[in-house]
């Protein structure tokens, strides 16, 4: 099993009357509430954040990008990777952006991962999620009845500038590149591991599984939720004839661990509120683009609105705002956040990584406006005491193919004097 | 009403549907935004005097998925073309909206000839910074309706889905490939340069405008007027909104068959 941090990087200052004052805290957030010198604090913060992950012992670093949002700001994760390849040492640098589609050209992201590659010493896993309809149809205003084939073109295209040795040319329906020959080459042969933010739509099952990238259900409403979609991974995998291992699955969890579940409840409950109820106040005007969810995906969807797995997708992408008022307590029970002592966080994710036979877990450790402090106290316990008892799992039976091969002999940053 | 005779052909690598009702002169028809699922009051009052040849752009309702094809406007122009040549609607009069409004534009522009006479009816095609209308596709789930129509009961009629669950699934689909279509064609601004190309439609033309319209407000028929060449007429019918051959057919009928005299 590896354990990550994963950080959206949420705007932590939002006023506690934000949902009511305001439409959306995507695409029409108002910039006055948005506090520059904050930032300059909260990326700072963030990234330390992470570094500390990194020397406690997390496997992977994880960020990703969202666009006019303020629950997640980094429209560029690729400058947060670069910032993070310097002073971090062992970690895999996880960056489950670049929504290939929104880049012109898009051999860019080959060129960008590539140089995040050779930074890191050969640690960067590339995430290529197709985006959200929000940060791909209406902030970048992409064609949401193209943006798929875009995306599958894009694709193709930075594989190909990744592993073609010679100069080549691209001809593509939407890109149409005479000359390709990008500078550097990423370290890692054929090319870094790819891994695949998804949303729950079919035709990513079957990408992922074709191409043999890791799946990784993105969701903030917690394993339950995810438990059809990762499935439906299992199911598609077991139709191509491709062999389960878990190890090819990823899924977000937000946790909050401390001494006791009480104290978990008392520390963790702020921070929650604040995520759930404030920052993922988003309005169901920007979540439908006709295009965006394929007509397979829509079929299912409406032929399966009965089902509890619908429901949840539906609670997922059309109703943010819904989940509105949900006590931590709720949020708790239906496993949004998994929180309690060491050894029973240690015991749930093993039980959600068996039953779902999931081999990567991405711990959301600072979510919402939690303190660096409290951020760090969560990711200790859980590197010292949640880690140990998760990292065998799956170990003796499965190999771990998608998993950055770094350098041995990494440069690192020079020590400076002033 | 008595149901259209019903044809399909082959459009762009796909299939378009046809439906015809009507003696006499063809008059081809071009639907706007979700297609025209169910032969509707307006057409009907059209074929009292035509040969009414409605016609199905890639995507819309009773066509195949080859929007999906369409990578650009002119692929859409041509295969728009492609379309009314295949009805035999070539040199026929026109009647089209809202979207298919925009492609019509677009044909009567580049193809000197091909079409007689043209009726516009809420046709995108047209941006003004200053004065947008209002996207129909971030509209609210509440909103989707009332921003197209000002007749909620007669758009129901056009386009609620029927009760039998798996023919309602199916209907869904076919509305939302309609959505996407439209969307394909115009996301995200609602034209695609036609103010360029205006001043080579030097036919007859008819504006014909719901008072009420969200989505391209009336004032944009003044814009269209001062681009085109040739002899334009205004009509904006009080109380419709953008499907205004839904909300207004008798109105909207009315105002056609008195243009193509």
């Amino acid at each position: 099993m590896k354990i990550g941090n994963f950080n959206l990087m949420s705007y932590r200052h939002l006023p506690e009357s934000f949902p009511e004052k305001h439409e959306s805290v995507y695409i029409s957030l108002p910039s006055e509430v948005l506090d520059s010198a904050q930032m300059n604090r909260d990326y700072n913060a963030s990234l330390d954040e992470h570094e500390f992950a990194d020397s406690v012992g997390f496997d992977i670093l994880g960020v990703n990008e969202h666009h006019s949002n303020g629950y997640g700001m980094m429209p560029s994760p690729n400058l947060m990777a670069a910032a993070l390849s310097r002073r971090t040492r062992d970690s895999s640098l996880l960056v489950l952006g670049n929504s290939l589609a929104l880049y012109n050209p898009p051999h860019r992201v080959a060129e960008e991962f590539a140089m995040l590659d050779c930074m890191s010493g050969g640690r960067l896993i590339a995430g290529f999620p197709v985006g959200t309809p929000m940060d791909t149809c209406y902030a970048y205003s992409t064609n949401p009845s193209e943006l798929r084939d875009r995306y599958y073109e894009a694709h193709d295209l930075v594989m190909q500038a990744w592993t073609r040795p010679e100069m080549f040319s691209f001809h593509g329906r939407f890109n149409q590149e005479r000359y390709v020959n990008i500078t550097p080459r990423p370290i890692q042969k054929p090319h870094p591991p790819v891994w695949i933010p998804a949303g729950g739509s079919v035709e990513t099952w079957h990408f992922c599984a074709k191409h043999d990238y890791v799946y990784c259900y993105l969701t903030y409403f917690g394993y339950l939720s995810g438990e059809a979609i990762i499935k439906g991974f299992w199911d598609e995998m077991k139709a191509l004839g491709k062999e389960p291992n878990p190890y090819q699955t990823g899924i977000v969890q937000y946790v909050g661990v401390a001494e006791t579940r009480e104290e978990a409840l008392d520390l963790y409950a702020e921070a929650a509120n604040y995520f759930f109820n404030n920052s993922l106040h988003t309005s169901p005007r920007w979540v439908n683009p006709p295009g965006y969810v394929t007509e397979a995906t829509a079929r299912k969807k409406i032929m399966s609105q009965v089902q509890e797995a619908a429901r949840r997708a539906e609670l997922r992408t059309n109703s943010m705002s819904e989940l509105r008022g949900q006590t931590f307590e709720g949020m708790v029970e239906q496993g949004f956040v998994v929180i309690g002592s060491p050894d029973e966080v240690a015991e749930k994710l093993k039980e959600i990584a068996i039953s779902q036979n999931v081999g990567n877990l991405l711990l959301m450790t600072q979510f919402g406006n939690m303190s660096t402090e409290l951020a760090k106290y969560n990711m200790e316990l859980i590197a010292k005491r949640v880690k140990p008892q998760l990292e065998n799992i799956f170990a003796n039976e499965w190999e771990h193919r998608w998993m950055p091969t770094p350098l041995a002999d990494r440069a690192q940053p020079a020590e400076l004097t002033r | 009403m008595s149901a259209p005779r019903e044809r399909f052909v082959q459009v762009a690598g796909g299939a378009c549907r046809i439906w015809e009702k009507g003696e006499g002169e063809p008059l081809g028809v071009v639907p706007g935004l979700g297609g025209c699922p169910r032969w509707t009051p307006f057409l009907d009052a059209l074929a009292e005097q035509r040969r009414v040849v409605v016609t199905s752009l890639p995507g819309f309702s009773g066509s195949d998925d080859q929007h999906r094809l369409l990578d650009g406007h002119l692929d859409w122009v041509a295969a728009t073309l492609d379309l009314l040549e295949a009805a035999e609607l070539a040199g026929a009069d026109l009647v089209a909206a809202s979207v298919g409004a925009m492609l019509a534009a677009e044909v009567a522009a580049l193809a000197p000839g091909f079409v007689r006479r043209l009726v516009l009816t809420s046709p995108y095609g047209l941006y003004d910074n200053d004065a947008p209308g209002e996207n129909v596709f971030s509209a609210l789930p509440s909103e989707v309706v009332s921003i197209q129509t000002e007749q909620p009961a007669k758009y129901e009629q056009a386009f609620e889905a029927p009760e039998d669950p798996e023919e309602s699934a199916e209907w869904q689909l076919r509305q939302y490939r309609a959505s996407e279509a439209a969307a394909r064609i115009v996301w995200p601004f609602g034209e695609r340069g036609l103010a360029k190309r205006l001043h080579r439609i030097r036919i007859p033309v008819l504006l014909l405008w719901g008072e009420k319209d969200r989505i391209q407000p009336p004032a944009y028929a003044k814009l269209f007027a001062s681009g085109l060449a040739g002899p334009v007429e205004t009509k904006i019918v009080p109380g419709a909104g953008h499907q205004l051959w839904i909300d207004e057919p008798e109105a909207a009928a009315r105002a056609v068959r008195s243009f193509l005299a």
